[in-house]
């Protein structure tokens, strides 16, 4: 019994699965705390006490009742990125550069495109997990308008984890050493955390910002999640979101499959 | 199982492999010797499939890597110059989770993986990160992991390469005994030592073109004598260079080469031939007489040592 080669390019993904799951047993413990307890003390510090001091009026939140309703799928929709941003940055660099497990995947029968399929299963799973804790850690708080919104809102971070993701992945497999990752995460991740209608509505920000602003993936992330949260659906603004985010995750795969197969494929 | 005709890899305008010939047959030990640079690894890198070819044809276990890449790869085994474990993870697993890359059931995959690890002997090893393990260690496992598929065709780029004689002596043994098995090996090394151990049948390597081909003996035999004398000279002898030595000795021998810290002399009886030199009133320091070796061959055919 030889090998044999995968008949179809996620049969071929879903070989990596033990890979995958090696990996994570050994960083669970990391993760698990990241996932279930920063959430929390987010939802604490700036919904309930932080939110405490802000005069909630739905018309000027979005339609929020609260100040911790509005932040909340905001913050999920943060933790949806913040997860992909740790999955997709270093661990990519590991795997082309320092440990070159890329290079004994596809030594294989697997081809690049199984194998960044595979770790994107693997983001979306992550994602998945942290979440879904989120969801539930943010549920005794009473933030849900409808379950059926909160859970709606659960496959809307997939999407967007996606979205993020397969761009993330592709910058990074190109880069030559890690030290942009440093700048990738306090002009790109912290300033899309802290301006994409987590904290506030985007409308208090002024001409170009708030163009700037609603052109970031982060917020389309946003503003769906909170349309769902909040039970305040307009179908058309949805589909919008759903095609932006669609067409990132798009366009950032062909990227990501184009930029690593350059640099491995010699 | 590899056919290569007008082999070609080009890297933007430098060619590294420009255009070779080789024929591997089922269970045959196959060398490419050649020093650093001449285009070994480049050529293994297209046979394993992971590097498309420039120009020329090149057929593996009958099959074209430009279309059937993931079914060759399926097939072989390989071991490449540089490390790939994964060094978080245990010895067992990294073996484990590589055999679940050829579509092998996980049942199956660990049965092999603990036969692998005795094959290797690194079982009581299992357990222990890959970081903890030395480079011989290290070296054996990314052989096993080569072997997880049950491949028809081992490579192997520069097995020893970087390792201790000892730990050399230990990887030799165990590519012995497969060879021994009837797999076929196809290996790169700039150790004529370990061509003449492991291999059958060579190619020596140059600049990226083929510059022999046969086996260990029938290319001694070809291309040098029986035996070589090693002359060393002190410091009495440096007036007078090297090359003004060579002249008086040169008609003693079929050839006389000049390396910077000795001369060789190429000649069926050494013994005999140093005793000439003696003869002559010339007094090294230092004599050796050998069997002739690959590294006579290639210096022979290309005026340059291979390690340097
Ligand atoms: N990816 C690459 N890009 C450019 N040049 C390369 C690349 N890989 C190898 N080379 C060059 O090709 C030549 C042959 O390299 P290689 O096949 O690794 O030789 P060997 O394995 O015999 O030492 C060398 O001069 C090397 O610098
Ligand atoms: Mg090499």
């Amino acid at each position: 019994m030889t090998g044999t080669a995968p008949t179809n390019p996620f049969a071929g993904a879903a070989r990596l699965t033990d890979y995958w799951a090696t990996v994570y047993r050994r960083t669970w413990k990391g993760s698990a705390v990241s996932s279930f307890v920063s959430p929390l003390f987010y939802v604490v510090a700036m919904g309930v006490l932080l939110g405490g001091f802000i005069d909630a009026d739905p018309d000027r939140l979005e339609g929020a009742t609260s100040y911790l309703a509005f932040i909340a799928p905001g913050l999920l929709a943060s933790q949806a990125m913040t997860t992909v941003f740790g999955e997709t940055t270093y661990p990519v660099m590991s795997m082309v550069k320092w440990q070159r497990t890329y290079y004994s995947m596809t030594a294989s029968p697997l081809s690049v495109g199984e194998v960044i399929l595979s770790q994107l299963g693997f983001v979306v799973v992550r994602v998945a997990m942290s979440c879904g804790v989120f969801l539930l850690v943010m549920a005794p708080f009473g933030v849900f308008t409808s379950w059926t919104g909160a859970l709606a809102a659960f496959p809307v971070q997939l999407l967007l984890a996606l979205a993020f993701a397969t761009p993330v992945l592709g910058l990074s497999a190109g880069l030559k050493d890690e030290s942009p990752f440093a700048l990738i995460y306090r002009l790109g991740l912290i300033p899309l955390f802290l301006f994409s209608g987590a904290f506030f509505p985007v409308a208090n920000l002024d001409g170009w910002m708030q163009v700037l602003a609603k052109a970031t993936p982060l917020w389309h992330g946003v503003d769906l999640t909170r349309m769902l949260t909040l039970g305040r659906l307009d179908w058309s603004m949805a589909a919008v979101h759903v095609l932006y985010l669609v067409a990132l995750a798009a366009l950032g795969w062909c990227w990501a499959v184009r930029r690593l197969t350059r640099r491995m494929v010699l | 199982m590899i056919l290569a005709s007008g082999l070609r890899k080009s890297f933007g305008s430098f060619e590294a492999v420009r255009g070779i010939d080789v024929d591997v047959r089922r269970g045959e030990s196959f060398g490419f010797l050649g020093p650093n640079g001449a285009g070994k690894s480049s050529t293994m890198r297209m046979v394993a499939a992971v590097s498309p070819v420039s120009g020329g044809t090149l057929r593996i276990l009958g099959l074209d890597p430009a279309t059937d890449g993931p079914e060759i790869r399926a097939r072989i085994g390989v071991c490449p110059q540089e490390d790939t474990l994964d060094t978080e993870l245990t010895v067992r697993d990294n073996l484990v989770v590589y055999g679940r890359y050829f579509g092998l059931p996980r049942a199956e995959v660990r049965e092999r993986a603990d036969e692998l690890l005795e094959f290797v002997q690194l079982t009581d090893k299992a357990g222990a990160k890959v970081e903890d393990l030395s480079g011989g260690m290290k070296r054996r496992l990314t052989i096993a992991r080569s072997l997880v598929n049950r491949p028809e065709l081992l490579l192997l780029d520069e097995p020893t390469t970087g390792l201790d004689p000892q730990a050399r002596h230990v990887v030799w043994d165990r590519l012995f005994r497969l060879k021994q098995q009837g797999v076929t090996l196809v290996l790169t090394t700039h150790y004529m030592d370990e061509a003449e151990q492991l291999t059958d049948r060579l190619v020596v390597m140059d600049k990226g073109l083929i510059v022999a081909e046969g086996s260990p003996l029938a290319l001694i035999a070809e291309h040098s004598t029986r035996e070589v004398a090693e002359l060393r000279f002190g410091v009495a002898e440096e007036g007078e260079s090297h090359e003004v030595l060579a002249r008086k000795v040169e008609d003693l021998a079929e050839r006389v080469e000049v390396l910077p810290d000795r001369l060789l002399l190429y000649t069926a009886d050494g013994e005999e031939t140093v005793a000439q030199v003696h003869e002559r009133g010339l007094t090294p320091v230092a004599t050796l007489v050998r069997r002739s070796t690959l590294e006579d061959v290639f210096l022979r055919l290309t005026g340059r040592t291979l390690v340097d």
